[in-house]
This record gives C-alpha cells, sequence and structure tokens, in this order.
C-alpha cells in the first residue's frame, strides 16, 4: 500500500499555517497561476486536496471533473476572511441530485 | 410505441424472455437505489455537522494566525514555520459501498523524537497567538481529513444514486411499457391469423361439400 500525502491550496496567508503541521502548501496569488498549480498538484500522489474557496470559485467545473476519481478527494475549506458557502452549497447540491429535492437545508428557503 | 417486429411466434418468445429479464432488473436496480438512498442520507447528515464543525474551527484558527501575523515580523513568521517537523501522511484504502469504490484514509502517525510537539519552532521569536493557531489547526486536521472521506462518499454516492435511478426510470416507463405492448401486438395478430385461416378452412370446406352435392 503506497502512501499518499495532503495538500493544500490557496491564499499564500491563509494556508501558512498548514505548512507548519507539514502539509504541503501551494500558495497562489493571481488566477491564472492557479491551473498550472492545480496541474502540477493532481500529477502528485495527494489523497486530499484542500483548495479554500475564494481560490476554488474560478476552477469549479474542472474540480468536479477532477472529483469523480477515486484519488484524489478535492476539499473546499474557507480562507482566513471567512466562508463564502460553497462548501455547503457542494453538499446541497449532491443531495439535490441524490434525492431529487433539498432535504437538509430546505427549511431555510433559497 | 411498439418495437417494429414480425409478428412471429419465435419474435413473441423472444419478446417475453427480454420482458422478463427487464422486469428482473429493474425490480435489482430499484433495491439498489433504495439501499444507495438510506446509505446516502445516514453520510449527508454526517458530512453536513463534520463541515459545519470544521469551517467555525479553521475560521478560529485563522483568526488567531491572523493576529500572530500582526504582532510578528513576517520574516520571523517564515521562519518560524519554514522547516515542518512533522510530515502528513495518508494510508489510502478502497472501500466498497454498495459497489462504489470510495476512499479511506488513515492517517499515518509519524514520530521523529518530537514528543507529539506539532510547534516546529522554538518560543523565544514567536508570539502566542501563533501557537493557539497552529495548536488549533493540528486538531482540526484529522477531522479534515474525515469531512474529505466523508464527502468524497457523498459525491460518488449521488453520482451513483442519479445513474442508478436513471436506469430504474429508463427501463420502468420506456423499455418495460415498449415490450409489453409489442407482445400485444404480436399475440393479436397471431391470433388473428389463426381465425383468418380457421375461416378460410372452412370456406373451403363449404366449397368442397357444395361441388360435391350440387
Amino acid at each position: 500500500m503506497s502512501m499518499y500525502k495532503v495538500a493544500v491550496i490557496g491564499d499564500k496567508d491563509s494556508i501558512l499555517g498548514f505548512k507548519s503541521l507539514g502539509v504541503a502548501t501551494y500558495p497562489v496569488t493571481g488566477e491564472d497561476e492557479l491551473p498550472r498549480v492545480l496541474n502540477r498538484v493532481t500529477r502528485e500522489n495527494y489523497a486530499v486536496i484542500c483548495i479554500t474557496e475564494n481560490v476554488a470559485q474560478h476552477v469549479m467545473p474542472q474540480l468536479e471533473e477532477l472529483n469523480k476519481k477515486l484519488l484524489p478527494a478535492i476539499l473546499l475549506i474557507p480562507n482566513n476572511q471567512g466562508a463564502l458557502g460553497l462548501g455547503m452549497e457542494q453538499i446541497r447540491r449532491n443531495a439535490e441530485k441524490a434525492i431529487g429535492a433539498d432535504i437538509l437545508f430546505g427549511k431555510e428557503g433559497s | 410505441m411498439e418495437i417494429r417486429v414480425n409478428p412471429t411466434r419465435m419474435e413473441l418468445n423472444r419478446l417475453k424472455g427480454r420482458l422478463k429479464m427487464a422486469q428482473r432488473g429493474h425490480k435489482l436496480l430499484k433495491d439498489k437505489r433504495d439501499e444507495l438512498m438510506r446509505k446516502f442520507l445516514e453520510l449527508i447528515r454526517e458530512n453536513k455537522e463534520l463541515r459545519m464543525r470544521v469551517e467555525a474551527k479553521l475560521s478560529r484558527s485563522f483568526a488567531n494566525f491572523l493576529l500572530a501575523q500582526a504582532v510578528m515580523s513576517a520574516e520571523t513568521m517564515e521562519e518560524a514555520i519554514m522547516f515542518p517537523q512533522a510530515r502528513v501522511e495518508l494510508e489510502a484504502e478502497e472501500v466498497n459501498m454498495m459497489s462504489v469504490r470510495v476512499p479511506r484514509f488513515i492517517r499515518q502517525q509519524q514520530e521523529e523524537g518530537t514528543g507529539g510537539d506539532v510547534y516546529p519552532y522554538g518560543f523565544a521569536n514567536t508570539s502566542a497567538e501563533l501557537d493557539t493557531s497552529i495548536a488549533a489547526l493540528a486538531e482540526v486536521l484529522p477531522q479534515l481529513i474525515k469531512l474529505a472521506e466523508v464527502e468524497k462518499a457523498v459525491f460518488l454516492l449521488a453520482n451513483e444514486i442519479d445513474k442508478t435511478r436513471r436506469r430504474v426510470n429508463a427501463l420502468e416507463h420506456v423499455l418495460i411499457p415498449q415490450l409489453v405492448s409489442t407482445i400485444k401486438y404480436i399475440s393479436m395478430k397471431l391470433d388473428e391469423n389463426e381465425r383468418g385461416a380457421l375461416v378460410r378452412l372452412m370456406k373451403i370446406k363449404d366449397i368442397v361439400r357444395g361441388d360435391k352435392t350440387g
């Protein structure tokens, strides 16, 4: 059984803390830098790739495509300015796809 | 809608076989869908709760980190964090969940003589906020990995449920009605042919008999 690593992609200030834990960090500053970083990250054997929401929002379709395989698992995390709610939105969309109706967040109305 | 076929007995038998198969497949797929759904409902609730917890904790950690950045110079910060003590490594297993393959991550603990210390720096030049932030982050990490696992499973299950539901619907609303109506069409046609043949026979018999007597 091979070993996998964990990667974090996001703006530098948000992800710096992860570095001290031994997680591989890939700071992204501009939007145009992201595809290149993403390419590099997906080629290595990462099992979990965390992406901050503010960075991920530009490449959502691509991320969804990547997520269809068994590995890696792509995870949206909030950055240091707080959550954009994209991660929750993802859960809601999954529920809707599977059940045909939104059961988890139905009460909140949307 | 019927399928265009020759109304023969052989065709009829073939279609009846297909209908039986389709009905069995439909039932099986329906069971599969129901079981997937049950698993999915369990997981998605867990997913939602876990995500809420993780997001809250991450935000707290980030807030402390921001404070740390404010009181320390960028260089000392960089220096403190540059060389991590530990490495996060995962073992990934494949779990079969109703023939959907989902990953399961097991974190490999590494001890390199640090005694479980998460801070890769000395305490002299760094602020207390940084400690708090890093400690909180270290605490979140296992949950983060768990969340990745659950969310992945939810995503894969949702796709599978969607696929299965499409199949069930296609069988239920398209293929099976089509087969039923085609079978009906063939048997009607065959019956009609039979009646036609019978009538023809009787007519011929009449004619032949009429010839003899007349």
